[in-house]
């Protein structure tokens, strides 16, 4: 297969690289775990619960047992045998591989039809029925605080992240995590206030919708097992598929090739753990691939309530600000606690608030659980905050934009956790978007009935922190060079910015690397791919490889006494007699940290600020409610960009699934938490059609003086303010203000009438 | 009960035994190792399981196997050499993580067929039952005037 022209371009740093599989995606070639077939492989096929909350009575296995071609049905009891405790969960140990004792949502995995032939598999799911004993449910996360419906009897936190500790073994609380932050005075100077404003905000839960559905195959011998799977966290589930069995980390292998998609659904345990237990009680390969339907009974994105209160001087300044954080995690916690809380931090917003109160809490819910969603909790926070924004400024009789800018947080200045900000370029982003933008220049609406609007929003997040990441880098005798790292390139590029990162490093190339994906017996550890943490933290990783790889070059060139320009090739000829031998380099990489303390304050929080801004200019049609979006701007500080296209194309693809996640993406349930809509034919996601009529994106100049080559992570930036930009634009055409996502036509015209 | 059907694969005459229920996307994985054309929403509503059938883009997924006896079937990994096309989607880095873009480049080589140079409005409509959860759209949108472009010149 033809592989990308080969460049001698340099440098390799700033260069749009075209991504490095190109042709093999183009010609339907990439590697997918849903390509993989293993002989003797059985397929699973899952059946899952029908009441939100019960008690199981009995599970009726003997008839789907019974057709011809089923090799075996399997349910918690035989799990229980491999595994006596099967709970996982990255912050939580309360995710049973299979339902154990009780259910918690609909949809929840009950039971496993093994076959050969994945139709026989699912019709015998068909004939598996079950008993419950149904419990009173809870589905809003306002009223899980209180509720006397409790989802888990016993909490059980993982034990991995220390500000979880104090909720062992707590009972009768939906609460999994609370976060407090207190700083100066808020109480007392809201009191003192000139104006006091609040306002409550919510969103919708969705579904990530990642076009290659979740797939996993395992497969095991006596003493090893092999997981290969779509996932974004290899050496998580390397680590936690070891716990549960009991086994040594080395006895686990995780591979991962190319994915169709994550964006955070394909984090920490998903279908790892159940397709390990089921190779090892059937002693064959065993693959399950989900459905599109049975993703949304997967993992999905937290619904929210936001109250927020800002108290605002003569002058215009916010002097105080409290934020109550309501998420809506679901039945488990996932990684709901860690969006609750580095969510939290940022709570505020963008501005230079002295006073500030932040309460976030994750509750569990019976509704299908939450994770992580391309943001980790901004979108939802920036939506409500840059609402609330525009609020205050036409309440005010303030312009929007002076008002932002009047208490814009500035580099130097400490943010609500105290952290000083430290290259984060929010000021210039504002200032670039609202040139793009043509702020100050009148619209004029086209009709009586189509209003033309304009707004703006501004958000920022903290990369999560602390988190590790590895690399190694070889340069063979031939002088050519592998990577080897164990990020995930789920389509956002990464194996094409770590082969430029080391070919800038080693003055090569970035299309003649060869990028080793995860395998966890040869790549080494990486926290995740998640939380546009990779670029960052591997970035920094993979240059300390290739400087280590380079370094031990030299030091040959130097043992051999050769000249500081001999070739590598004529270097290791010369040490070994012939063509032979490698350098293996390696580098690790993780950034300081300060954990909060009692009041929820830092002075280090995050290792790099993400900042990014958009203005919406939309049509609403008066007569339909109907919005269009004639325009959209998205203006970011992503640092340098390592590959300029690739970071424009993340913006603006960011930016397009946020604009699903504001128009009209939502999962419908049904009083009884039963989901009505988990399919393409009843969620609709952005297509051609909804794409704005012009779309522009640009990252500003910028520096991350600690990033590799003054690089950061883009992955989520995009997604930040076009939720609020285009409430604010639809108050600015029709003077309707919306507060719960989705803005829907229904929504503006019912408030129109 | 499983028959054999005969029919044209990639130019190739081939034949699979198949069965009522099977589909196209699962006969051309399963008997022929071909991957291009993958099931994802399983309703029609995607395109990533589009394949050609006597030169007509059906969705592989829903389309019977059993359907295509006697029939010419196309499906991404057809050419040998890449054409106008997914060189355009290429230069114009029109896909992210590639699930979708086998689709949208059968799609669009028909949308060029049928017009040879199609304005941004039958782009968007030509292409309106793709979805690419990437939101590479813009590009996509780019690649098909730059395949225009390189089809006419060439």
């Amino acid at each position: 297969m033809k592989r990308a022209a080969q460049s001698t371009e340099t440098p390799q740093v700033g260069r749009s690289v075209p991504r490095l599989e190109s042709w093999l995606k183009v010609t339907g070639r990439a590697e997918y775990v849903h390509n993989l077939r293993l002989p003797g492989m059985l397929y699973g096929k899952i059946f899952r619960s029908a009441v939100a909350h019960g008690r199981i009575k009995r599970i009726d296995v003997a008839a789907a047992q019974a057709l011809a071609g089923v090799y075996r049905v399997i349910t918690s009891r035989e799990i229980k045998e491999v595994i006596p405790e099967p709970y996982y969960g990255p912050a939580f140990r309360d995710q049973p591989v299979l339902a154990l004792d009780k259910v918690r949502y609909v949809g929840e995995p009950v039971a496993v039809v093994l076959a050969s032939d994945p139709h026989v598999a699912e019709e015998a799911v068909h004939l598996i029925s079950a008993e419950y004993e149904e419990l009173p449910a809870v589905y809003d996360e306002v009223e899980a605080m209180t509720s006397k419906a409790i989802v888990h009897d016993v909490l059980k936190p993982a034990g991995t992240f220390p500000d979880l500790r104090h909720f062992k073994g707590r009972t009768n609380t939906n609460v999994a995590l609370d976060f407090h932050l207190r700083r100066g005075h808020p109480v007392e100077e809201m009191k003192n206030a000139f104006r006091v404003f609040e306002h409550r905000f919510r969103t919708q839960q969705v579904m990530h919708t990642p076009l290659e559905p979740l797939v996993s195959v395992a497969e095991s011998t006596e003493s090893s097992l092999t997981i290969h799977t779509a996932s974004q966290s290899p050496s998580f589930v390397r680590i936690e598929i070891a716990r549960l069995l009991g086994w040594p980390e080395n006895r686990i292998r995780v591979r991962v090739p190319f994915l169709g998609g994550g964006f955070g659904a394909k984090l920490y345990i998903k279908l790892e753990a159940l397709v390990a237990v089921l190779s090892l009680i059937a002693n064959r390969p065993v693959k399950i691939s989900l459905s599109m339907e049975e993703q949304f009974f997967t993992i999905t994105k937290h619904a929210s309530t936001f109250r927020i209160k800002s108290g605002v001087d003569k002058d215009g300044h916010i002097v105080a600000r409290e934020c109550e954080v309501w998420w809506n995690g679901g039945a488990y916690a996932d990684i709901g606690p860690r969006v609750t809380q580095k969510s939290g931090f940022t709570a505020p917003g963008p501005y230079d608030i002295e006073n500030v109160s932040i309460d976030s809490y994750a509750l569990y819910t019976n509704l299908v659980p939450a994770g992580a969603l391309r943001g980790f909790g901004i979108p939802q926070l920036v939506w409500a905050y840059e609402s609330h924004t525009d609020m205050m400024a036409r309440e005010l009789g303030l312009d929007p934009v002076e008002f932002r800018r009047k208490n814009l947080l500035r580099d130097g200045r400490p943010q609500a956790t105290g952290t000083v900000m430290r290259d984060a370029a929010i000021e210039k982003v504002l200032d670039r978007l609202v040139a793009l933008i043509d702020w100050k220049k009148p619209l004029e609406s086209p009709s009586k009935t189509l209003k033309k609007g304009r707004g703006i929003a501004v958000g920022f997040k903290a990369c999560v922190s602390p988190t590790t990441s590895l690399a190694m880098v070889t340069i063979n005798a031939d002088g050519s060079c592998i990577v080897y790292c164990s990020t995930t390139d789920m389509g956002q590029g990464s194996d094409t910015a770590m082969a430029q990162i080391a070919g800038e490093v080693l003055n090569m190339a970035a299309e003649s690397i060869t990028i080793v994906h995860s395998d966890t017996d040869v790549t080494p550890y990486d926290m995740a791919t998640l939380g546009s943490r990779s670029l960052f933290h591997m970035g920094n990783a993979v240059k300390m490889a290739a400087e280590d790889a380079l370094k031990q070059i030299n030091q040959l060139r130097t043992e051999l006494q050769l000249p500081a320009d001999c070739p590598v090739a004529d270097v290791f000829k010369k040490k070994y007699g012939m063509q032979a031998g490698n350098v293996v380099g390696t580098g690790s990489y993780i950034p300081g940290y300060t954990s909060p303390d009692a009041n929820g304050l830092t002075d280090n929080a995050t290792p790099f600020w993400m900042v990014g801004a958009s203005g919406a200019e939309i049509e609403v049609d008066t007569e339909t409610g109907r919005v269009r979006v004639t325009r959209l701007v998205n203006v970011a500080d992503v640092g340098t960009p390592i590959n300029p296209k690739i970071v424009e194309t993340q913006l603006s693809g960011a930016a397009i699934m946020q604009l699903g996640f504001t128009l009209f993406e939502k999962m419908h349930f049904d009083e009884r938490g039963q989901l009505r809509n988990a399919s393409f034919a009843e969620y609709k996601i952005p297509g051609l059609l909804d794409v704005p009529g012009e779309i522009l994106n640009e990252a500003v100049a910028a520096e991350q003086r600690t990033g590799p080559y003054g690089a950061k992570g883009v992955g989520e930036t995009g997604t930040f303010g076009v939720s609020p930009a285009i409430a604010n634009a639809i108050h600015d055409a029709v003077g309707v203000r919306l507060t719960s996502l989705p803005l829907s036509a229904e929504a503006i015209w019912e408030k129109l009438k | 009960v499983r028959r054999e059907i005969r029919f044209r694969l990639n130019g190739e005459a081939v034949s699979a035994q198949v069965a009522p229920h099977e589909t196209l996307v699962e006969v051309l994985q399963e008997n022929f190792g071909l991957y291009g054309a993958r099931e994802s929403c399983g309703q029609g509503m995607c395109g990533c399981c589009t394949v050609l059938v006597n030169g007509r883009a059906v969705s592989g997924c829903l389309y019977l196997a059993t359907l295509t006896q006697d029939c010419e079937i196309q499906t991404i990994e057809g050419n040998a050499e890449p054409d106008a096309v997914q060189q355009a989607f290429v230069e114009a880095s029109a896909f992210q993580c590639g699930f979708c873009t086998p689709g949208f480049v059968l799609m669009t080589r028909q949308l060029l067929d049928e017009h040879p140079d199609p304005d941004e409005d039958t782009i968007k409509h030509y292409l309106s039952g793709n979805l690419c959860r990437c939101g590479a759209y813009p590009e996509i949108i780019e690649a098909v005037k730059l395949a225009a472009r390189k089809r006419r010149s060439a």
